[in-house]
């Protein structure tokens, strides 16, 4: 690897002083599971390393007393697929994460990382775009929260200012009969990147129709998409056949994918259509045994 | 650039060695330390060969800056046996010529004791699951999952078939 510095500030105030003064290109560690492997590939430059795991609070899952979770930036992945609550209550978030990478990848990789890597194809952004999930941010003006879908604006960039960085993510309370689910498709079962990922997030009326619903999707454009006509096709419905159709063809609609190794843009936008129509049928039968 | 003064523990021994910001704890392990046990693959987190287990979690050390484990505790390959007695995985990795060349070995033997030390009694799936992230390019698995599993019953204190 080429020459940087290295600094693990144990403060916030301190971590957003360092990246203000910083000279060159600073960038911030998590888990390191992205940045250390480009740096090495000679894919980035960093003049400074800024390692925000000495911060205090940084890691670690609280349970909010009004229903919520917020989750550290530098929780590992391996930490949120072992909380019992935060499975029970957004399983489609926990399966996401725990999608990342190998046992070794799982003990390293965080959420944070995972979005301001900023890959179109970053597993846990679609689930907690789905999600309603919101990046408490901190800087030189204190902190600040955004919904996550935006964070990323291009692939490999992100809304950040050079002195702000991510200190957690806020998942909203959870009524009775609801839930999320994700699915990816990769050639195999491990170690492999998205040709598609699909979350949706439902809420059931008590007749069982659906009363909210969002639907995000990855890989099949520059950033992660909300598809706000995917999730208008299933409000007020159940998932009748009709209904499923109409997820499908929106969520079609919708995709602007590349054609690269991975994948043509005709399979991914049919890929896409499929996994909506999966991930709604488990995110529903989830939702419905949550009564 | 200045060097930075490293304190952790590694294999139960406290241990302190200087560092370039830019090196790995992979590179400190074999070329500071002499830990040449655990092994360089890839660099990049897919092979699972540099694999240590890092404050409880099984982590890629390729994948670590060296100034991290500040404060850490380390288990490397060579923390496994205690003196002269090999370690369950590495008795049954023997038994079940559960290797060819070796070079994944120490890393899929640190991989299967982090997976032992939470799971003592893993599925045949689990523990194909959770080593899917140490690839191995001649014994074609099975006899590592088999020594994994006989590994775990003689440390239940099953016997095992
Ligand atoms: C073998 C392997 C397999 C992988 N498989 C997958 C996979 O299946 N799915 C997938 O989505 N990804 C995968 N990845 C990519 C990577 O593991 C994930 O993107 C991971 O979530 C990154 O998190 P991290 O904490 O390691 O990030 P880091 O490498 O620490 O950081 C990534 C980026 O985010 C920035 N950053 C980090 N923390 C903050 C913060 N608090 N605030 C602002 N910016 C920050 C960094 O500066 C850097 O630009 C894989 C990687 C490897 C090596
Ligand atoms: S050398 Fe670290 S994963 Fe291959
Ligand atoms: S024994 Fe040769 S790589 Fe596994």
């Amino acid at each position: 690897m080429t020459r940087f510095a290295y600094v693990a500030p144990t403060s916030v105030e301190e971590a957003v002083s360092v990246l203000f003064d910083a000279k060159g290109v600073a960038k911030l560690l998590s888990g390191g599971t992205d940045l250390l492997v480009q740096l090495r590939a000679g894919r980035l430059r960093a003049d400074l390393v800024v390692d925000t795991k000495k911060i205090p609070g940084m890691s670690g899952i609280a349970a909010e007393p009004g229903g919520g979770f917020t989750i550290g930036a530098a929780t590992p992945c391996a930490v949120i697929g072992e909380h019992a609550g935060l499975v029970a209550a957004w399983p489609g978030v926990v399966e996401a994460a725990c999608l990342i990478g190998s046992t070794q990848v799982q003990g390293r990789a965080t959420l944070a990382g995972n979005l301001c890597n900023a890959s179109p194809a970053a597993d846990s952004v679609p689930a907690l775009i789905a999600a309603r999930a919101v990046v408490v941010v901190a800087g030189p003006e204190g902190q600040r929260e955004v919904a996550v879908e935006k964070i990323v604006v291009a692939p490999g960039r992100t809304s950040l200012a050079r002195d702000e960085f991510v200190l957690a993510f806020r998942l909203p309370p959870r009524p009775a009969r609801a839930a999320d689910a994700y699915l990816r498709l990769t050639p195999r079962t491990e170690m492999d990147i998205a040709v598609v990922g699909c979350g949706i997030n439902l809420v059931l009326a008590a007749d069982g129709s659906i009363a909210s619903a969002r639907v995000a999707l990855g890989a099949v454009a520059p950033t992660q998409l909300l598809v706000a006509e995917a999730a208008a096709a299933l409000v007020g419905h159940r998932l009748d056949a009709a209904t499923l159709a109409a997820l499908e063809a929106a969520t079609r609609a919708a995709c602007r994918p590349i054609d690269d190794k991975r994948g043509t843009i005709a399979y991914r936008i049919k890929v896409a259509g499929v996994l909506a129509r999966r991930a709604a049928v488990i995110a529903y039968a989830r939702a419905e045994s949550r009564r | 650039m200045s060097k930075l003064h490293v304190a952790a523990t590694i294999n139960g021994e406290p241990a302190e060695f200087l560092c370039e910001p830019q090196q790995t704890l992979l590179d400190v392990l074999r070329d500071e330390l002499g830990l040449t046990g655990t092994k360089e693959g890839c660099g990049s987190g897919d092979c699972g060969a540099c694999s240590v287990i890092l404050d409880d979690r099984v982590v890629c050390s390729c994948l670590v800056l060296a100034a991290e484990a500040e404060g850490a505790r380390i288990t490397t390959v060579e923390g496994l046996a205690t003196g002269d007695v090999l370690h369950a995985l590495q008795r049954q990795f023997l038994e079940h010529a559960a290797l060819q060349c070796g070079f994944c070995t120490p890393g899929l033997l640190v991989a299967a004791k982090a997976l032992l030390d939470r799971n003592p009694n893993p599925t045949e799936t689990e523990v194909r699951y959770g080593l899917a992230g140490n690839l191995c390019r001649c014994t074609g698995y099975d006899k590592v999952i088999r020594a994994v599993l006989d590994a775990a019953a003689e440390m239940r204190g099953e016997t095992v078939a």
